[in-house]
């Protein structure tokens, strides 16, 4: 579902604006892009209603946080159902809310869930009776993250800034 | 005994007669102030892109550390002219009329000892890049300033350049999208040059790093209009548009007697420009057109930011067309440009450039890079506002 929406410059200045910060009013967006303010609301409200804006999102360092959630990825092979390929065990997995994200992969495996849970053993416990148990998984395997170092484009750790000149000529 | 040297007294005269660069001036004062916020530093806020760092990475893991052919690798001559071609449909033979050199800078000064001789008169609008008229001084030439004002949006006039014309003048500066204005030229503004300059056939050097730096319309080609090919010297780098200031990568293309010139001082000077650089300009040229789009959004925004900025605090700005300077006018402060900056650096910890150090035309003015993070700006405008609040 790719490009249903012939964007324009305008729209990728406000879209870029708001993944970089999901919080900036309208007016600054105006601001930034030199638009009327009525016009920047009605390009995000166009933009709301056909699903290119899904949600307004903050990416935490939840390690940072000291968070004790555990997160896995799940790889699955599976074997399909003819009429209806992946979409029905794609629209199962996605209503655990244990499941973070789905993707639809090339190559040996054909989806990764990303899961969270409180311990391993309940990450553990969920994949063995509740993903492996499903008639089309042939195949899980599971792998503990241990730390993240970047998500969604956003390195979590800090980095030391590169000094430059004050003037240059 | 032997005799005491003074080593002074082997400076060149021209040297001397050269003033020394203001925009230092304000190196050595910012250096004298901790956690000052810059908008003094003309180079991008980003980080050469991956790719091109890695390739760099490559071709030194690879053992590629030796000399190339004194115009450049062929095959980044060849991704030159194609590059040019594209965007706009001018065609230089890679063989001989594209020369690499060491950043812009020496482009210049190889560009302009290739065409002057002694008296010699280059025109050059101003406000202008600093290197400009001391480049001709160096050559022997002699620089001839041609003001241009807010009211014309900084554009050099096809009368006020003819005005200038005398029968010693060699070649006319041109360098759109301007440092320090960020002004731009429409091909209609270009044309009405490209006239004069034929009439009285005159050479043309048009500096265009910042070409791809544009906003709201598209960048017109000096050289590119019709007759001009053969009467200009055609610089650019890779500096502004791929974030590879440190890289000192760039190319002048002009018909081949004059790259042949220029190779010939090049090759004694310089040799060539280094490798690894040249690599990794391959590789931007190849795939960084997505990376360099992003940042000239990046910049945009940041232009808007700026200049709504400063018209707010009263600070009359000219709005910039390229480049990623904005030029605010601090005429009804009453203080000079030089006193506003100085004061500014000192009583707020502002780094900002007097416009007077771009030459004459630019008394009065600012310049005011916007290459830093939307933080900074936001930073820099409140401080701002702060000092004007307190004249």
């Amino acid at each position: 579902m790719m490009g249903l929406l012939n964007m324009d410059e305008k729209t990728r200045h406000i879209l870029e604006c708001l993944e970089e910060d999901a919080r900036i009013s309208h007016e600054k967006i105006a601001t930034l892009t030199g638009m009327p303010v009525g016009e920047v609301s009605r390009i995000i409200k166009d933009m709301e209603n056909s699903g290119v804006i899904r949600k307004y999102k903050t990416v935490i360092d939840w390690d940072l946080a000291g968070d004790e959630n555990v997160y896995a990825i799940i790889e699955l092979k599976v074997s399909l159902e003819r009429s209806l390929g992946y979409q029905a065990l794609v629209e199962r997995l996605y209503k655990f809310p244990e499941v973070r994200s789905v993707r639809l992969l090339s190559g040996q495996y054909d989806l990764s869930l990303t899961v969270s849970g409180s311990s391993m053993k309940e990450v553990a416990f969920f994949v063995a009776e509740k993903i492996s148990t499903l008639e089309q998984v042939q195949h899980t395997a599971t792998h503990f993250v241990l730390k993240t170092y970047k998500e969604d484009g956003v390195i979590l750790y800090e980095q030391d800034h590169l000094a430059r000149l004050p003037v240059t000529p | 005994m032997r005799k005491t040297c003074h080593p002074s007294r082997f400076v060149a005269d021209v040297i001397n007669r050269v003033p020394p660069s203001g925009i230092r001036r304000y190196f050595d004062l910012a250096s004298e102030i901790d956690d000052a916020i810059s908008l003094g530093v003309g180079e991008p806020d980003f980080v050469t892109p991956w790719h091109i760092r890695e390739a760099c990475i490559h071709s030194l893991e690879c053992g590629e550390t030796s000399y190339t052919s004194n115009y450049g690798l062929m095959e980044l001559r060849e991704e030159i002219s194609k590059s040019f071609s594209g965007k706009y449909n001018i065609s230089y033979n890679p063989e001989s009329e594209i020369l690499v050199t060491s950043g812009v800078s020496e482009a210049l000064d190889v560009a302009i000892r290739s065409i002057t001789n002694p008296g010699d008169e280059i025109i050059i609008p101003q406000p202008s890049y600093v290197a400009y008229v001391p480049s001709v001084m160096f050559a022997g030439g002699v620089p001839v300033p041609v003001m241009n004002s807010i009211e014309n949006n900084f554009r050099l006039l096809p009368e006020d350049l003819e005005a200038a014309i005398t029968d010693k003048t060699k070649a006319l500066i041109l360098n759109y999208p301007n440092n320090p204005t960020g002004a731009t030229m429409s091909r209609k503004d270009l044309e009405a040059i490209a006239d004069v300059v034929a009439e009285h056939d005159i050479m043309v050097i048009s500096d265009e790093v910042y070409d791809c730096l544009t906003y709201n319309g598209g960048h017109t080609c000096f050289s590119s209009l019709e007759g001009m090919r053969d009467r200009t010297i055609l610089l650019n780098g890779f500096s502004k548009a791929y974030a590879m200031t440190g890289f000192r990568l760039a190319f002048a293309m002009a018909p081949p007697e004059i790259i042949a010139s220029m190779m010939l001082i090049h090759q004694y000077c310089m040799l060539c420009a280094p490798i690894i650089a040249q690599l990794g300009a391959i590789e931007a040229l190849r795939n960084g057109q997505t990376e360099m789009e992003k940042m000239v959004r990046d910049y945009d925004r940041r232009r808007h930011l700026i200049v709504s900025g400063l018209n707010k605090i009263g600070l009359d700005c000219f709005e910039p067309k390229g480049a990623f300077y904005a030029f605010p006018s601090v005429k009804n402060t009453g203080l000079s440009s030089e006193e506003f900056a100085e004061r500014l650096l000192f009583e707020q910890k502002v780094v900002t450039i007097p416009g007077n150090v771009f030459g004459e035309a630019g008394n009065g003015f600012l310049r005011c890079s916007y290459a830093t993070s939307m933080q900074e700006i936001e930073e820099a405008l409140a401080r701002i506002e702060a000092f004007v609040d307190g004249l």
